[in-house]
């Protein structure tokens, strides 16, 4: 039954966002969609990052160079292949059985590196992890760069433009999702027994690096994901677009919402989504980009005056009247273990 | 054959200089376990005291070594004093708090220095003033070595010398060594903690402003973000050499600095920074310790 409940809750997520879709370009101007549809990829990307930034307490640096190789493969993908391909499915379903199977794929492509990347750095104790990403983001846009397949400095138009609001809502929704059923399980636990003290992780027999990689690997998938929804948004990539400020916005997401805090990461990909384009006008009037002086300053202010951002580790479900959607991940193994009750309800 | 010492040549110039600033890494890391990602973009900040002080103290009308030294020390000084600050104001505050803190700071830092030398010193690539004639190039049998080549080589040892003998040679640094290896008892020693990792900031940070030097007179275009590749190589070169080992940061700079020649040389310039990619990666895997690095065996 629990099973059912919450696959119910799951497919009324992904219908909602679904069926939104048609209507949500009709309720504002574009400037105002664009600007949703921003904020939902970053959603995604920030709740993907907070998992290994804030629940596992390691440090990634490159979470745009896991969304350029998502973005890359998938438009690659779609450009070259499949928009010629025809699987012979009724109209609509064609290019949403195409789109999915681009995003798995570039979600899929970033994973993999996330592995090779993370896999070395992740084994050792301490900060690799940070300037390893850090290299990482920077390589993999050198890389892109020369690479005339994809149009190297000159960038990759032409991509179909598929997302749309379902797409990335209900994608937002199911990473959403997955963290939180990640963590109300013994994963869960596991990862947080990292954060708080890896030594005594180990020591009670959690095998500290492959939950520390498998988190790894699940931010990075869904980096791709979004990377793969970006680019069929915007229907162009530049290797620009994911060079280190893009994943320094997504770490100040994770730090300004909470480290750990789920609900603080959308919160604060939704603020700073916002706040970008406030300081828009700003920035036209004097010609000088001080967001990013402001964002690093507010990084550094934080974490001297509030380190626990936005949230803490807190989720709105910690908050009165939604404290009954708290996952108990004890008193989720309680209700398995008592098959009588559960078959009866 | 002389095409391998020539580049061997070039690679040596170029892991002096890194050199230079991986031993401001491995300093800060050897004494408060914290990859100073705010090293880099002090580095930056040497050349452009550099830039700076050549223009208003009008040492780029006569180049020579007495100018070099008067813009050394000005870049050494002023990177000194950014170095106490970063160190006064933004880590000892967060001495107690939870490492990863500690490391958002840090990067928080970098970027403020970054961006705000953009706001700055405006985001366009500038032009460093030749400090000193170059000249005729020395040839030596078929390999010709570079007159500011050399003189980058001889700086960058007699500062690492330098380096050395207030490590190992003096009261201050037989401090600096007592407290990496345990604040604790160093305290209880007598030792003042705080007043000894402000000296060690300034001292690495000195030493990368010297780089900035350096680089500026041999790479003449400087510009804010000048520091992220080079800062990240010069952190693989502490990394190789066994972090928080002041010798190994000098040998693992120059391994990186004749790799990176030798790439360039006989493959292609673009896989320059990805090799320093590839080489942290490697040595993760392979010697995480580095190569004059010791197993430490983690107290509980």
């Amino acid at each position: 039954m629990a099973y059912l409940k919450n696959f119910g809750v799951i497919l009324v997520g992904i219908v909602a966002c679904v069926g939104l879709s048609p209507v949500a370009p009709e309720l504002m101007n574009p400037y105002l969609f664009s600007i949703l549809m921003y904020a939902g990829i970053n959603i995604t990307l920030a709740v993907s990052l907070n998992l290994v930034n804030g629940l596992t307490g390691q440090f990634s640096m490159g979470h745009a160079g896991f969304m350029a190789v998502g973005g890359y493969v998938s438009a690659f993908l779609t450009t070259e292949y499949l928009s010629k391909m025809n699987p012979g499915l009724p109209a609509g379903l064609n290019e949403i059985v195409l789109f999915a199977a681009a995003l798995y794929a570039g979600g899929l492509a970033s994973a993999a590196l996330g592995y090779l990347v993370g896999l070395p750095s992740l084994r050792l104790k301490g900060d690799y992890l940070a300037i390893v990403t850090l290299g990482f983001g920077e390589i993999i846009r050198v890389l892109i760069l020369n690479i005339d397949a994809v149009g190297g400095a000159r960038g990759m138009p032409g991509i179909p433009k598929w997302t749309n609001f379902g797409w990335v809502y209900a994608i937002a929704f199911i990473s959403i999702i997955t963290v939180r059923r990640i963590m109300a399980s013994r994963h869960g636990r596991a990862l947080l027994a990292v954060r708080e003290d890896e030594i005594a992780a180990e020591a009670t027999g959690v095998n500290t690096t492959r939950y520390k990689v498998t988190a790894f690997v699940i931010g990075a998938f869904f980096a791709g994901v979004s990377g793969g929804l970006f680019a069929h948004f915007l229907t162009y990539l530049n290797p620009q677009t994911f060079d280190f400020n893009r994943s320094f916005e997504i770490i100040i997401m994770v730090v300004l919402g909470g480290m750990g805090s789920t609900t603080g990461a959308v919160v604060a990909a939704l603020f700073l989504t916002a706040l970008r384009e406030l300081l828009r006008p700003l920035q036209e009037i004097t010609r000088l980009d001080f967001r990013m002086v402001i964002y690093s300053l507010m990084l550094v202010i934080l974490m001297l005056t509030r380190p626990n951002g936005f949230f803490g580790t807190k989720e709105l479900s910690d908050f009165g009247p939604f404290r009954r959607f708290k996952r108990d991940a004890l008193k989720d193994a309680a209700a398995a273990d008592a098959p009588a009750e559960g078959a009866r309800g | 054959m002389t095409e391998f010492l020539q580049h061997l040549i070039n690679g040596i110039g170029l892991g002096a200089i890194y050199a230079l600033i991986a031993l401001g890494y491995t300093m800060v890391f050897g004494i408060l376990q914290l990859i100073n990602f705010a090293h880099s973009d002090v580095y930056m900040l040497g050349a452009f005291f550099g830039l700076y002080s050549s223009r208003w103290l009008g040492l780029a009308d006569k180049p020579g070594i007495g100018s070099l030294l008067a813009a050394l020390a000005c870049a050494m000084i002023g990177c000194a004093l950014v170095g106490f600050c970063i160190e006064r104001f933004a880590y000892r505050p967060l001495r107690k708090s939870p490492r990863i803190n500690v490391l958002i700071t840090a990067v928080g830092i970098s970027l403020f220095l970054e961006f705000g030398g953009q706001l700055l010193f405006g985001a366009d690539p500038k032009y460093f003033p030749p400090l000193f004639e170059s000249g005729q190039p020395i040839q030596l049998g078929g390999i010709q070595i570079n007159r500011l080549q050399l003189l980058v080589f001889v700086v960058s040892v007699v500062l690492m010398l330098g380096l050395r003998f207030i490590i190992f040679r003096t009261k201050a640094g037989r401090a600096m060594r007592a407290v990496s290896y345990s604040h604790a008892t160093a305290a209880l020693m007598g030792i003042p903690i705080d007043r000894t990792i402000s000296l060690t900031f300034m001292l690495g940070s000195a030493l990368a402003g010297a780089a900035g030097i350096l680089v500026g007179l041999t790479y003449p275009k400087i510009d804010p973000l000048m520091g992220v590749m080079f800062g990240l190589k010069a952190f693989v070169a502490a990394v190789v050499g066994g972090i928080g080992n002041v010798t190994g940061a000098v040998i693992g700079a120059l391994i990186m600095g004749v790799a990176e020649a030798l790439v360039i040389g006989y493959w292609a310039s673009t896989y320059r920074d990805a090799l320093a990619f590839a080489i942290l990666i490697v040595i993760l895997l392979f010697r995480p310790a580095g190569i004059l690095g010791e197993n430490v065996a983690e107290k509980v």
